[in-house]
């Protein structure tokens, strides 16, 4: 490697450890939200209770869609590190299609539920359950517009230690939105179901 | 169209107010009047406002600190004033602006006063200190100070259009939910925390970075400088404290914009999760503000004692496990709140228990000064006075501890005296003393002697009028934040307070006096060997003021104290044979573009502007992602350029005696004494 690769290479490092220690904060972010739900789920207000809202199919497929977009996600992220740039970009577009089928689904849960009468400001339960739910969201719609720069990346230039970074990082991202998405599919969903 | 901002938020309806509001503003347009009339603009635009190097980072993250120091401690001596003389009468401010002013205070004393130096001197002195170059991501530094100057700017805003929160700096529901405070002061205080909030973590996770990736070679960590360590901790505890505060401030601005219901009286909301979640990022945030001056301390008590620091590894150890217990006590701050005799029993243990690491370092800065050849110029001044301050407060902490004890104390005035206790010394002074033991380093020259240490007594007098009658008051019942009282006993008391207050105040004049008196006669004390105390650690191995670049070579490191064992061999000012060109970051403008839109961002979630507050979002995501297309520039400079820096410094400090012209301070023949430790 020459002097520049070298530093090229340092400075991807460095960007990587720190952008692993923004998930870390971020992980944080969502573990007292998780708690904020644990303590507020009893918090009915005599509103619905999370046996009453929600459902089974739409949650199972949620978690189908984001766990393969997380395997899509890494077979990308690998392509991509062998300069394979066709193939990284099918997998980022297939990864996309199953994030956006996610945020769909999601949307239209809270539609619904916001159409009977069960909107955040209905209880302390439902204000933990959207908060935590739709920061989760949040983070599902930026990794969404990232992965559409990375495209936008690669269509205009090869690939370069600079787009790899890029990819490193999106990857760690969005492999932490589908461990939190498996926190709250057995935090929020599983339990309302056995109750 | 705009939200619920209209001309009713000028500050006509009282004159106090309006003298706030026009100090405000005035002080704002002298500063830009100044900046234009000597036609400086240019200059510190291309020099300061977009340059990336942490060393002007850092002088500007403290100048923030400074101009907040002041409008901090003017709501201090109001409110001494106040309760002074509101025994049996109103006095002469309305409980609604007493509690804005006690609010502010707060708020602005520990988020942007504290945090601002202490970033400020890490980002001087830590990349230097490990023998780096930058930190890490030094653009991102930029846009954190910028991040951190727009929460400030909010509150400062506030002044002006609109008012402050009257719910405390801890903002605790439900008086801070809609039913209670239905105005725009609680919003400013979610704003201005959540913005520098955001900020701050970026800064953390950029030290973080610079400390573990960007050592020099050599630099182990069991041969960090103390500094650097607790830097580390303190960034740490940054990066996992944060967090805490971004939600318990999120969840309220959701309850009072949104309608939910996580801290509301109703619909099943739980104001305690407010207090837990916001403790959490609370206590840690006490050793954040005090762990770096911690290390301050440790490498001031090195330095003029001439001595190697004592059990330096029991330091570290200590500074570590403060870190870690620091997540451990957040529940003694509510007691009261009713978690239980065993819950409050184990926090009291906690709490007590940090006590120890603590203990041992008071214990080694001690052992550290004992034998050596001490030298009393301010910083050591400031150190001494931490020593003893700090540890009356400490005992008064493990006393608030005992839960038992705790239940008839809290919330009275003993808790006002024994944090401030912790925190004046604690934190302040250890700014303080860095701000005196570094601005050599950034500036060329020494700040003046005879003022320094005007300015010190003035404070630590002022400190112990002000606040150890706080002390007796507490136990004698007086309730923190009375706007009036009727209690004559307690009147002589808290006019004893304000003559402290009045006395700090003399002491703040007099720190302006000696930066006015240092400026002036700075051929007098300019110093040219870089090292004018005759230190210890890599910050000082460099000129004064250090280049941009910092070092001509990266310094290999063989132990503790590497500039002192250069010196001992006699080889700090050899010149190298051959010289390499270095390449730098350039400046960036994307500082004050993420901070203007962050501050309007900020003001337009106040005042319910929503349309403005989404274009600000939607303007940031923009600017991020062009700027993801950008290739960084880096300018280089030439080996020629540094070999003749190098050159002029290294002659200067070989030549030169430290401070110019007055021999009796000339500690070189210490250094040829001292063997090494």
């Amino acid at each position: 490697m020459s002097q520049v690769d070298i530093q090229q290479h340092e400075e991807n490092e460095e960007r990587a450890y720190g952008f692993w220690l923004f998930l870390m904060s971020d992980a944080i972010l969502f573990s007292l939200l998780f708690a904020t739900y644990a303590v507020m789920v009893t918090a009915t207000d005599d509103g619905p209770t999370r046996s009453e809202i929600f459902g089974y199919w739409r949650t199972v497929a949620n978690t189908a869609l984001l766990l393969c977009s997380s395997l899509t996600m890494g077979l990308a992220s690998i392509a991509i590190r062998e300069f394979d740039k066709t193939t990284g970009l099918r997998w980022i577009f297939v990864t996309m299609i199953l994030a956006f089928g996610f945020l769909v689904l999601e949307i239209q849960e809270f539609a619904g539920l916001v159409a009977q009468g069960a909107g955040p400001d209905r209880s302390g339960f439902l204000s933990g359950y959207y908060t935590l739910v739709g920061t989760h969201g949040a983070h599902v719609t930026i990794g969404l517009i990232w992965m559409a720069v990375l495209c936008l990346h690669l269509a205009l230039r090869p690939i370069d230690p600079i787009i790899q970074s890029i990819t490193e990082r999106l990857t760690m991202f969005w492999h932490l939105v589908g461990i939190v998405w498996i926190g709250i599919y057995s935090m929020v969903y599983l339990p309302g179901l056995y109750q | 169209m705009f939200g619920r901002l209209t001309e009713e938020a000028l500050p006509f309806y009282s004159e106090i107010a309006m003298a706030g509001a026009a100090v405000t503003v005035l002080g704002g347009l002298f500063v830009v009047a100044i900046v234009l009339w000597t036609g400086s603009l240019g200059y510190l635009w291309r020099n300061w406002l977009t340059s990336v190097d942490h060393k002007r980072i850092g002088i500007m993250y403290v100048v923030v600190a400074l101009v907040m120091l002041l409008r901090g401690f003017i709501d201090a001596l109001m409110m001494r004033a106040q309760q002074a003389m509101a025994m049996n009468s109103p006095g002469y401010l309305p409980p609604e602006h007493f509690d804005q002013i006690f609010s502010s205070h707060g708020t602005i004393m520990i988020l942007f006063m504290a945090m601002p130096f202490l970033t400020g001197l890490i980002n001087f002195v830590m990349p230097m200190q490990i023998g780096a170059r930058d930190v890490a991501f030094p653009r991102l530094n930029l846009i954190s100070l910028y991040l951190t100057a727009a929460g400030a700017g909010l509150v400062l805003i506030s002044l002006v259009i609109g008012k402050f929160s009257t719910a405390g700096w801890t903002g605790y529901p439900p008086f801070s939910e809609n039913e209670f405070s239905p105005g725009v002061g609680v919003d400013y205080w979610i704003w201005a925390l959540v913005v520098s909030g955001v900020g701050t973590t970026i800064t953390g996770i950029n030290f973080i970075t610079t400390v573990v990736k960007r050592r020099a070679p050599g630099m182990t960590w069991m041969r960090l400088p103390l500094f650097t360590w607790t830097a580390l901790c303190a960034s740490i505890l940054i990066v996992f404290a944060f967090p805490a505060l971004t939600v318990a401030g999120g969840m309220l601005a959701l309850d009072r914009s949104a309608g939910f219901h996580f801290f509301t009286n109703d619909g099943g909301g739980n104001p305690m999760n407010f207090a837990n979640i916001l403790w959490m990022w609370g206590h840690p945030e006490v050793y954040i503000l005090i762990l770096p001056a911690f290390g301050v301390f440790s490498e001031i008590v090195a330095t003029f004692s001439s001595k190697r620091l004592f059990a330096y590894k029991s330091l570290v150890f200590a500074t570590v496990v403060i870190a870690v217990l620091a997540f451990t006590t957040w529940l003694h701050h509510f007691f009261t709140m009713g978690a239980g005799a065993s819950v409050n029993t184990a926090f009291g243990i906690t709490t007590m228990i940090i006590a120890v690491p603590t203990g041992v370092k008071i214990f080694d800065w001690l052992m550290t000064m004992y034998r050596g050849r001490i030298r009393y110029q301010t910083p050591m001044l400031w150190t001494t006075a931490f020593l003893v301050t700090f540890t009356i407060g400490g005992v008064s902490g493990v006393l608030l501890a005992v839960p038992a004890v705790d239940y008839t104390l809290h919330n009275t005035t003993f808790l006002v005296a024994h944090f401030h206790n912790m925190v004046i010394p604690g934190a302040l002074f250890g700014f303080f003393a860095g701000y005196t033991y570094w601005f050599p380093k950034a500036f060329g020259f020494r700040l003046d002697e005879r003022w320094g240490k005007r300015a010190f007594w003035l404070w630590l007098v002022g400190f112990y009028l002000a606040f150890m009658p706080l002390y007796a008051l507490g136990t004698m019942g007086m309730v923190r934040r009375l706007q009036h009282y009727d209690n004559p006993d307690w009147q002589p008391y808290l006019i004893v307070a304000a003559i402290g207050a009045v006395s700090v105040l003399l002491g703040i004049a007099s720190l302006a006096v000696q930066l006015w008196v240092s400026i002036r006669d700075r051929e007098r004390l300019a110093d040219k060997t870089g090292d004018p105390w005759n230190a210890r650690t890599l910050e000082w191995y460099s000129s004064s003021p250090p280049p941009a670049w910092n070092f001509a070579r990266v310094p290999k490191i063989e132990g503790l104290d590497p500039f002192w064992r250069l010196k001992e061999r006699g080889e700090a000012y050899r010149e190298d044979e051959s010289y390499d060109s270095i390449s730098l970051p350039r400046n960036s403008p994307d500082g004050v573009v993420y901070g203007a839109l962050a501050f309007l961002f900020g003001f337009s979630m106040v005042w319910h502007i929503y349309w403005l507050a989404l274009l600000c979002l939607l303007s940031i995501v923009a600017h991020l992602i062009a700027s993801s297309f950008r290739r960084p520039v880096e300018q280089v400079i030439s080996a020629d350029e540094i070999a003749r820096h190098d050159h002029e410094w290294k002659t200067a400090a070989r030549t030169a005696s430290r401070y110019d012209g007055d021999p009796l301070c000339d500690y070189r023949p210490v250094l040829r004494k001292v063997p090494a430790q």
